[in-house]
């Protein structure tokens, strides 16, 4: 497909990225050349140079045959009005990024004179994204499936835990409980696990399991918790918004620590039932004063990277059993795996993600790819796909031991009608079927590609 | 530096350079020429094998820089030229090494500058290679193999750079391998057109399709010694013109041709100055030759015919400009030095350079009336970043002080001041024939084994456009650290 990238900053870049190395011919529009430059050069893509939400440079990027127009600069009304230009010039799809609370509660109002399709808020999305992590504290990582009937947790396994030395054909004898486990991560290295394959404390784990079956499986190994009850968070941005208004929505007690005091007037009064406290949160002495040893969750959400990592380090020692930082920079990601530290949010790379999610899903109904959902996992080492059965292909009908898979493949899931199968060997894939594979062989564009 | 990397592309590069050699391999066979098609099947193994053995370790690290960029496009035109010239010493066609590989890097770099003074000698199959090395240089050989190698596409783009020509390279669609894919049709298609006409125009078989690949590339290797005069055809000779003035137009044009986007294809700033530098040319040439013709036609004729083969750096003849008067020659003296437009097969300084160097000229003397005048340079109505125009007078720079070094090198061999020059110039614009003694109906067998290395040199700078070369002898490229 053809798509037209707005802006070339971080979530642009991203977006870019993804999609270029997916096959799709990418044209990137940004008035500043030093970014475009580097750009062509790290990326197979070509780029325009000026103002994006200007006819003419839109006409010479050519809009008008694209399938897509994804408007990601900083300023929401430049995003607006390229998408609006975009539209009129005769693109398929508009996707604009707009941050501004202000703006997004018109959005719905404007949304047929705008023609969008789509719009991301990174705050937003991160502040959802934190607080599903927030109600299910044991997991690193979470990622819905199937329209959130199946869900791909990422864990640790902690020290002298029960599955320390087993190998994976035991878990079901040993506890009954139908989970999978699709993807193992050990010493940097992944591992797309067989049967005969030995756990150890320290691994990294990816689950996939309806709902009831993983926290089953989570109190069984001994690394449940309760979701949190209370939270602190440290910066009073738009994210710590977002995120204290759904957490106050789940009967959750939260705290925002804020430097700014016009700042904290402002949360006072669109937050009336959060504490807000008006201070700096890098302050050990405040931390105490305010009980942080005591709250169930930290998350730090200022805009420097650095102190988001020392307070949440400082939360760590406090033994905090859940916290979570922002990170703007997020490539550092050696770094990053060595704290200890149980979630890091970068709200970019999440409407990134979930741009890119949308560009894949409107794929399957333009290209001949039958991809429903795709999500790339362990840094983009693994892929999770979601294909959907709709005619006879050659896996259909055939017990999944007689299957000549591809190595390091795994069908993880079979999901037909309300019913979620965690396949074992003599289980079939049949017309109709909603059926994950994990892999770490990139690119598959059909369910008939699994095999040898 | 990422030398697995470089070793690793290098390995592919020889391994389709063995593949390519089947096509000779197979006429030789036809034909039976005995010891040429030998030469071709030890030369393909050898390739085959050697390129297998480079790429057989696949690199971890396949991140490349501008830098690696040019040293692998610098390093595997060397290497191709070596192992190219294999088959001429193989089969015994050329005499001596040097000379062999002097034929080879002229035909790759499509100069057509030769050694050999009776062309008609060598076998088919041999002379097939040369003016196939031509076509597969002229468009370039990395491109080709973007075009038809997986490769990770998302850093191809510093090879695409480092070998295409002129001062600016864009790509036409936003993939790599989607580009250099449609420069390579249309490249195919027009080398095609021109077979196809000189074919039912009466031409042999087997000379149409030399000729085509000949002119396609630019380069000028011809199978009769006498070039293309040899044919004493009017229709040839207009048919040739027009189709060397067409492979030196930039190929994105024919893309916003393809894609019915004419105007900006005719907005095209350095197709309007080439348009007008071939048209001026031929009109003063004529004017200044006319009375040595017994028609105005023919002087015409071989006034286009002259000039389009200088302009498009293409360097075939009709007429020997050596006697001409001075006004002619000097004329095309300067056109070896310009070449055709940026992004075509031509060599030379390129058009483009050339507008942006008056364009800058101008600006000069626009500031030293109006010292506070802020003034923007403008190709095609777009602003010409300033990183370009830097760019343009770099190379210029460098081109002079090549130019001058090689001249002093070449006088060594102690011929006259006009041979010495023009061979050089020819060398560095990839034309092919200069003046003096190397006119376009001479040869540079004479020039002693160190001057046909000088000259080798100046045609693989002239067609890597200068850095890439240069690149290599920098010190810091070599060291691990880049430090």
């Amino acid at each position: 497909m053809k798509v037209v990238i707005v802006g070339d900053g971080k979530v642009g870049g991203t977006i870019a990225s993804q999609l270029a190395t997916e096959g799709h011919d990418i044209i990137v529009i940004d008035n500043n050349t030093t970014v475009l430059t580097n750009a062509v050069n790290t990326m197979d893509i070509i780029s325009v140079e000026g103002n994006g939400a200007s006819l003419e440079v839109q006409r010479r990027a050519g809009v008008e045959s694209a399938d897509i127009l994804i408007a990601a600069t900083s300023a929401d009304e430049v995003n607006m009005l390229a998408c609006l230009l975009g539209k009129k010039l005769g693109a398929r799809h508009t996707i604009a990024r707009v941050r501004s609370p202000e703006y997004i509660s018109q959005i719905a109002f404007l949304k047929d004179e705008l023609g969008l399709s789509m719009s991301v808020n990174p705050e937003l999305a991160a502040a959802g994204e934190i607080s599903r992590l927030l109600r299910f504290p044991s997991a690193l990582k979470i990622e819905p499936f199937a329209r959130g009937r199946v869900e791909l947790v990422e864990v640790r396994i902690p020290e002298h835990s029960v599955l320390d030395g087993m190998p994976l054909w035991a878990i079901y004898k040993e506890f009954q409980v139908k989970i999978l486990i699709c993807a193992v991560q050990r010493e940097g290295k992944v591992f797309i696990p067989s049967g005969a394959f030995v756990l150890q404390a320290g691994d990294k784990i990816n689950v996939t399991a309806p709902h009831l079956e993983i926290a089953k499986f989570f109190r069984i190994i001994g690394i449940f918790r309760s979701s949190v009850k209370s939270v602190m968070i440290i910066g009073g941005g738009r994210m710590a918004y977002y995120l204290a208004k759904e957490m106050l929505m789940l009967r959750v007690r939260v705290k925002i620590i804020e430097l700014d005091m016009k700042r904290c007037e402002y949360l006072c009064e669109m937050l009336p039932e959060a504490v807000i406290i008006h201070g700096d949160g890098t302050d050990k002495e405040l931390l105490q004063e305010e009980g942080l040893e005591k709250t169930d969750a930290v998350v730090t959400l200022t805009s420097m990277d650095e102190e988001n990592i020392v307070v949440s380090l400082y939360a760590k020692v406090k033994k905090v059993s859940k916290v979570i930082a922002k990170i703007n920079r997020i490539s550092f990601d050696e770094i990053l795996d060595k704290l200890d530290i149980d979630g890091f949010i970068s709200p970019k790379t999440i409407a990134a993600n979930n741009i890119v999610r949308y560009v894949r899903a409107m794929q399957n109904s333009v290209g001949s790819s039958n991809v429903e959902t795709l999500h790339r996992l362990i840094n983009d080492q693994v892929e999770a796909l979601e294909f959907r059965v709709n005619e006879n292909s050659p896996v259909v009908g055939i017990p999944l031991k007689d299957l000549r898979t591809k190595d390091e493949l795994l069908v993880a899931t079979i999901i037909r009608g309300t019913q979620v199968i965690i396949p074992a060997g003599n289980d079939t894939i049949e017309i109709g079927d909603n059926v994950i594979i994990v892999t770490a062989k990139k690119h598959l564009m059909d369910l008939k590609d699994i095999l040898k | 530096m990422n030398f697995r990397m470089i070793v690793y592309i290098l390995g592919n590069m020889l391994r389709l350079e063995g593949l390519l050699m089947a096509v000779p391999a197979a006429l030789a066979f036809y034909y039976g020429e005995g010891p040429a098609l030998k030469a071709f099947l030890a030369t393909l193994a050898v390739c085959v094998l050697t390129g297998t053995a480079m790429e057989s370790r696949e690199p971890e690290n396949k991140r490349i820089y501008g830098r690696e960029g040019f040293v692998v496009v610098a390093l595997s035109w060397i290497m191709m030229s070596v192992f190219g010239a294999l088959p001429f010493y193989l089969s015994g066609a050329i005499e001596g090494v040097m000379n062999c590989f002097f034929e080879t890097v002229s035909g790759f770099t499509t100069t057509g500058a030769t050694i050999l003074s009776d062309i008609e000698a060598l076998p088919l199959s041999i002379l097939f290679w040369r003016s196939f090395t031509h076509w597969v240089g002229g468009m370039g050989i990395l491109v080709f193999m973007l075009a038809v190698l997986p490769m990770g596409d998302d850093r191809s783009m510093y090879l695409m750079r480092a070998e295409a020509p002129g001062p600016v390279v864009s790509k036409l669609v936003p993939k790599v391998k989607s580009t250099a894919k449609l420069l390579y049709t249309i490249y195919i298609v027009l080398t095609l057109v021109e077979m196809t006409l000189l074919f039912f125009g009466g031409m042999p078989l087997f000379d149409s399709v030399v000729n085509a690949f000949s002119t396609a590339g630019t380069g000028g290797f011809a199978i009769k010694n006498a070039s293309i005069a040899a044919y004493d055809s009017v229709y040839f000779e207009y048919v040739i013109t027009v189709f060397m003035l067409l492979f030196g137009v930039n190929f994105n044009l024919y893309y916003l041709l393809l894609i019915r986007d004419f105007k900006n294809a005719l907005r095209n700033e350095e197709l309007r100055y080439y348009a007008a530098i071939v048209i001026g040319s031929i009109l003063l040439i004529t004017a200044n030759i006319y009375r040595f013709y017994p028609t105005l036609e023919s002087a015409f004729r071989h006034a286009a015919f002259q000039v389009a083969a200088i302009t498009s750096t293409t360097g075939f003849a009709t007429a020997n400009f050596e006697l001409w008067p001075e006004f002619s020659r000097t004329l095309i003296f300067c056109l070896t030095i310009l070449g055709a437009c940026g992004g075509s097969t031509a060599g030379g300084l390129k058009v483009s350079r050339f507008i942006i160097l008056l364009k800058m000229a101008a600006r000069e003397v626009r500031h030293i009336i109006h010292p506070r005048s802020v003034n923007l340079i403008k190709l095609d109505g777009y602003k010409v970043e300033e990183d370009v125009t830097h760019g343009v007078t770099g190379y210029i720079i460098v081109y002079i002080l090549l130019l001058l070094g090689s001249f002093i090198l070449v006088s060594l061999d102690n011929f006259d001041f006009t041979t010495s020059l023009t061979s050089v110039v020819t060398c560095l614009s990839n034309v092919g024939p200069g003046l003096g003694m190397v006119g376009p109906e001479d040869n540079f067998g004479f020039f002693s084994g160190f001057s046909k290395f000088v000259l080798c040199m100046d045609m693989l700078l002239g067609r890597l456009e200068i850095f890439p070369i240069i690149l290599l002898f920098a010190p810091p490229v070599w060291r691990k650290s880049y430090m």
